[in-house]
């Protein structure tokens, strides 16, 4: 069997269908055992007080925030060379929720960098490369609304897409090089005296599975709803001929 | 059980707010998206199916 074969819409709705209430579950289960351990039973850190408990939902949104682009490049890329409508508008249904969860890792932030650093908001390397892909989102999704074909939309959503990735890639890796920035490097590390600590670091685990999971559930939902609003243009498209 | 937040307080509980509340908007907008479409769909395919 090859993954193909899932360009075949019908094969991939009936597929979705089967794994959508399975992951949808997991999806809950995993973000409400993560958020209620980090919120109910973590202490305090040394440092950053209660504001600690903020980290179970930046670090994961931020890190599906840049995931969801880089989903939508690999699909974009599968459009542009393969030309399989499923991949053009699996890339268009990520893209609301890659966009919420840019707000969420962006209000989270915020929020959390009022106390610790003193503002709502600086201008660093991090945070304005976050702000950036954002604004990109929301171009992405202006411009497929604003395109009536759905060929040309996906054509030049690609390409913008492509464009993208230049500031997702630079999202996650600004901290590295730019030291002058506020924001403190990956929270993430495979390095044990980089990670954070284990106490925070399990909840932390489970709240990012939980929104890697509403992630897949949510771009199943949404591209099986593109895939039917797709035939249904067509159908009218065919009728208005006739 | 309620963990004490401090003068933290409100940092913390606005990001669980904003956030779940994007979140639930976001799933239910989908949901609400996804049966909208499919049912204008099966509509549309049984007139196609009518008319020939």
């Amino acid at each position: 069997m090859s993954i193909w074969e899932y360009a075949n819409p019908v094969k991939f709705i009936r597929t979705t269908d089967r794994l959508l209430p399975g992951v949808s579950m997991a999806a809950v289960l995993c973000l409400v055992t993560g958020l209620v351990w980090g919120y109910f039973f973590t202490p305090d850190d040394y440092r950053q007080g209660a504001t600690v408990k903020i980290i179970y939902l930046h670090v994961p949104a931020a890190l599906m925030a840049i995931n969801a682009w880089i989903m939508m490049l690999v699909t974009s890329l599968i459009w542009i060379i393969r030309r399989h409508h499923v991949s053009a508008l699996a890339a268009r249904a990520a893209a609301p929720v890659g966009a919420t969860f840019t707000v969420i890792a962006l209000a989270t932030g915020a929020l959390w960098g009022q106390p610790m650093w003193g503002t709502w908001w600086a201008w660093d390397p991090r945070l304005t490369s976050f702000l950036i892909l954002f604004l990109f989102y929301l171009g992405y999704m202006a411009l497929w609304s604003a395109i009536e074909n759905d060929d040309t939309a996906a054509d030049l959503t690609s390409i913008l897409c492509l464009v993208g990735s230049v500031f997702a890639l630079l999202s996650r890796y600004a901290v590295l090089f730019w030291n002058q920035g506020l924001h403190q490097g990956a929270s993430l590390s495979m390095d044990k005296e980089e990670n954070v600590a284990d106490v925070f670091w399990y909840p932390l685990l489970v709240c990012i599975a939980g929104f890697v999971l509403l992630f897949v559930a949510l771009v199943f939902l949404r591209t099986q709803t593109e895939i039917r609003a797709r035939r249904s243009r067509a159908l009218l498209a065919r009728e208005g001929r006739t | 059980m309620m963990p004490d937040l401090g003068k933290y307080a409100f940092a913390v509980l606005a990001s669980y707010g904003v956030s779940l509340a994007l979140i639930v908007v976001l799933v239910a907008l989908s949901i609400r998206r996804a049966r909208r479409v499919r049912a204008e769909l099966e509509k549309i395919e049984e007139r196609v199916k009518r008319h020939g």
